[in-house]
Formats: structure tokens, sequence, C-alpha cells
């Protein structure tokens, strides 16, 4: 469980976060949206302890990251891509975190096999691609098999396979029960991966929302489904009170549904499913336009 | 809260795990006693040609550390290094982890700063008396034994000189917050005193209380001058280096403690 309560942050003179109130919680993955600049990373290194707030509260578990014993058991980041020294060999470099945590060597030959590390534990962290560096990333912050996960544009970079094991992995972390908050600029990434969407912008929140709900208020979004038994699957929507219509290549569409629940729908009724997905036009537009309006009603109010 | 021993364990293994730690250390062993050796190979093949007062005011044990001027340096970029990597370029700094694994701040310092000691004192020690041993024995019949007068205190003068200097170098660059910029400071220090304004006259009263001069003080049999013209007695001489490096210690750790990582 993450909260952060009235937040502000101040560079200098440049305000970076802005009386932020939000919290997170476990066993989804959580969205935190907004575009460069927007104050992400500012309150991602709040969350940490790493910057001070100018004022508010930035909690985990109801404690400041100072306050926590042994925090990379309670809390795991990626927060940049490798944070690794050049010449320190990877094995090494989570075999350090391990010891200052008290968490046993065995866990780093874990984490080792569950990021697919493996044979390039043993090379210097100064010769590997962006992946592989994403790669030790992620197994540092699974070090301590923490419950709360923070993770800070992870896909940047990425190749496509890259993305996928990113996005499959924090899956899974939620589906475990524990509380994933993953930082974008890309809200097609988010509308992927996010149950839940925080999106800020010039430092302010803009929106806290179920990502379907953001999805439905926004633009314009319906499940796409493909059965070889179109007629059948229509009836069964109807008899669970969904209407559907027939898209222009023969698929269904069901504005503004959810994808789990259809497929749950048909499962129970023994239909087989070819495709099923939440398309999304539109997305990325209207997040542009929410952001947008943020800057100018910020940037109004500065030239006062 | 996160104790001391797991996080002195992780820098541990951070300075292990470097390269530049193995590569300084080692450079500050062979230069110290490499250069003791030549130094007393040059004295004892020399000897008839030298003159008569240099003869009679003759420090062989101060002989023997001729080396440790300069290996002093590989010491200093040893204790710069261990921080430094901390805030290294390229995006190869560590930092955030640092804090992230060990967010109270003067703790994970003092963690750093135990660790540098820890590491930087057995191989000072092993250094200074190899330097001792060695310049002795190259400088034969005019060479002296370790318990000769003030010698067993000037060999440990010298591992704790150089320790010590580890140390203010640990103070300067949490301080600076960067090898370059640590280094862009303690170079020019180091050699101010030695190359500069030691050689001014008038200054000298000065100078004597630079860091190094300072501490090269304790490595003096009789303060005759061998290594300083002019020096602080061996006492003072520690008094100030001590003074030096807690200063620098606490300006690091008040920066530490107060900036954003």
């Amino acid at each position: 469980m993450i909260e952060v309560r009235d937040l502000t942050k101040r560079y200098g003179r440049k305000l970076a976060v802005d009386g932020l109130s939000f919290s997170v919680r476990p066993g989804r993955i959580t969205g935190f949206l907004g575009p460069n600049g927007a104050g992400k990373s500012a309150t991602l290194r709040m969350l940490l302890g790493l910057d001070r707030p100018t004022a508010g509260r930035a909690l985990i578990d109801g404690r400041p990251y100072r306050e926590l014993p042994d925090p990379l058991r309670r809390v795991g980041a990626l927060v940049e891509p490798g944070g690794v020294h050049r010449g320190r060999r990877a094995r090494h470099h989570l075999l350090w975190l391990a010891r200052s945590n008290r968490i046993p060597a065995a866990r780093v030959r874990e984490v080792i096999e569950l990021t697919g590390l493996g044979p390039a534990a043993g090379r210097r962290a100064g010769g590997f691609s962006l992946g592989m560096a994403q790669r030790l990333g992620i197994a540092a912050a699974l070090l301590g098999d923490p419950p709360v996960l923070l993770f800070d544009e992870p896909v940047n970079g990425l190749d496509p396979e890259g993305v996928v094991w990113i996005r499959t992995l924090m899956r899974g972390l939620a589906a475990e029960g524990r509380t994933v908050f993953v930082s974008s600029h890309l809200m097609s990434e988010m509308a992927l991966t996010a149950d839940h969407l925080i999106v800020i912008g010039r430092g302010r929140l803009l929106a806290d929302t179920a990502m379907a709900d953001f999805v439905e208020r926004h633009c314009g979004s319906f499940v796409r489904v493909r059965t070889p038994e179109p007629e059948r699957l229509l009836d069964v929507l109807a008899g669970a009170g969904v209407t559907a219509r027939t898209g222009a290549d023969g698929a269904l569409e069901i504005a503004g549904g959810d994808p789990a629940a259809v497929g749950e729908l048909a499962a129970a009724h023994g239909l087989a499913v070819h495709e099923i997905g939440l398309r999304a036009a539109g997305l990325e537009e209207a997040f542009m336009r929410l952001t947008a309006s943020a800057v100018e009603y910020s940037s109004g109010e500065e030239g006062r | 809260m996160t104790a001391l021993g797991p996080a002195f364990a992780a820098e541990w293994i951070k300075l292990r795990t470097l390269r530049s730690s193995h590569w300084a250390l080692s450079s500050a062993f062979a230069l110290s006693v490499g250069l003791g050796v030549l130094a007393g190979r040059s004295f004892s093949t020399r000897w008839e040609s030298l003159p008569a007062d240099q003869r009679s005011g003759f420090d062989p044990t101060a002989v023997g550390f001729y080396g440790v001027a300069l290996g002093q340096l590989a010491v200093v970029v040893f204790g710069v290094l261990a921080v430094g990597t901390e805030y290294g370029g390229h995006g190869g700094g560590t930092i955030r982890a640092s804090l992230a694994a060990v967010p109270r701040r003067g703790l994970f310092y003092g963690a750093k700063v135990l660790a540098v000691a820890a590491a930087a004192l057995p191989v000072c020690l092993l250094t200074a008396f190899a330097a001792f041993f060695a310049a002795q024995a190259a400088l034969g019949p005019h060479g002296t034994e370790l318990g000769g007068e003030g010698a067993l205190r000037a060999t440990l003068g010298a591992a704790v000189y150089l320790t010590l200097m580890s140390l203010f170098a640990v103070g300067v660059t949490t301080l600076l917050r960067g090898s370059a910029r640590a280094m862009a400071i303690l170079l020019p220090l180091l050699f101010l005193g030695s190359q500069g304004l030691g050689n001014a006259p008038g200054l000298r009263a000065v100078s004597r209380y630079l860091p190094d001069q300072a501490g090269i003080a304790m490595l003096q049999t009789g303060g005759r001058g061998v290594l300083l013209r002019d020096p602080l007695g061996p006492a003072a001489g520690l008094a100030v280096l001590l003074c030096w490096t807690a200063a620098a210690l606490v300006g690091g750790y008040l920066v530490l403690r107060r900036r954003d990582a």
C-alpha cells in the first residue's frame, strides 16, 4: 500500500510536484502516467526516501521509506536503468544489495534465474545491452521478494520481446497480491498493462481512476471478440444483458465492455474464442487532451 | 532500522568487487616499497661522495619512506573511487541504489568510511613495514633496524598517515559528490606543499599545516628535516592531519545528509 498525501517538491525555483495526493492498492497494476517532466520520477524518488519532500508525506505501509527495517524486503524499485557500476559484475551487484538487507545469498541465484540473466551474471555490467541492464535492475527490485514494487519507465528502450516480458512479469506480480506501481509517459503502454490509472501533469493530479473507466469516459472503447459461433455468443451476451454488434469483418464488438467478463462468459458456455481484446481508439489523444489542458492551466496561472 | 553489520558487509563487497580498488592499493604498495628501495640504493652507492653534513644528519628511516610521498597518491585515489563510483558518470552511479538499500544516510556513510579504513589499514601497515625493511636492506651498512631511534614509531606513523589520507579523500569526495571534482582539488593540494608553497621562503610556516605536509611529519624519527624542511613534530603532525580528516568527513556527512540523491 502506497500513500501520497499533499506531496510537494520544489527543486530551486521549479515546482516539480504540487500538492499531490493518491494511494496505490495491492493486487493490481497501477499506472502512473504523465508527460515527461510531469513529476513522476520526483514522486517515486520521494517514495524511496531519495529526495526529501518540500511538504506533505510519501508513505509505504503507513511509514516513510527511511523508517522501514530492511527496506528492500518491503519495496523493490527500478528507478533508473541499472544503477550499476560499469566495472562490477552483475552477480556482485546483486550480492552487495542482498547483504545490505540481510537477504540470503541463495536469493541472488534465484533472481538471476527468474530474470533470465543466467549466463550474463558473471559479466561486468558496463558491457550490458539496455535490455540486459533492465533485467538486472528488475532482478535487484525482486531481490527482497517485496510486496510493493515501483517501476520507473520500465519499458523505455526495450525491444518488443523485452516489453512483453516486463508486462507479463508485472501482471504476475500483481496477481500474487503485490502492489505494482509503474510509471510511463506512454498511454498506449498503460492501456495494455495497467488496471488502475493515476494521471499527473505539472506535478498535479489529473485523474485517479480505473483503467476501464478512464477508457470509457475519454474515448469509445470496446471489447472486440472473434469466435467461430458468433450467433451463439450474441445470444449468450444478450442473456447476460450485454448488447453487442457485429463488426465489418464479422467480429463482435461490445462497447465499454470488460474483456475478462466477456471471455469468462464465453468460457462458461463452452464457446471457443479466437481473439479477444480491448480496443481503445483515440486513447493517446484523450491523454494528450487531458495533460495539455493542465499545462495551459498551470502556465496561465503562473503568468498572473 | 538497518544495522551497521549488514551495511558494512555491503560496502565491503562493493570495494572488493571493483578492479580500481585492487589497482590503487597494489600500486600504493609497489610505489612506496619500490621507490624506498631505489632511494636506499642510491644513498648506499653514493655514500662516499655525499657532503659531510648530509652524512652526519642522515636519517635512514626517512629514506625508507621516500616512496610513501608518491604511494599516498594511490591511496588517495582508492579513497576517491570508493565514493566516486557511487556518483560515477555514464549512468553508472550507484548512489540511488545504495540509499534505497540503506536509507539512513549516516549509517550508509559510516559503513562506507569503516569499510575504506578496514581495507586501507592492513595494506598500509604492510606497505609501511615492507618499505622500511626493503629500504634498510638496500642501504646496507648505512641502514638502521626497527629497534633504532624512532624507527618503529615512524613506520607505524607511515601506515597511519596513508590510512588517514584515504579517509580524507573519502570525505572530500563525498563533500564534492564526484571523483573528477575531488581529484581536481586533491591533486593540487597534495603537490602544493611539496612542489609549491613549500619552497617559497616564509610560506613554510603555513604550508606545513597542509594535510600531507603535517602527516608526513609522523614519518620522521627526529625532526631533522630529511623528508620535509621545518616540519611539525610527529604528534603535532598527527593531530593536524586528524583534524583535516575529521573536517572532511564531517563536511561530507553534512552534504550527504542534506542533499537529494
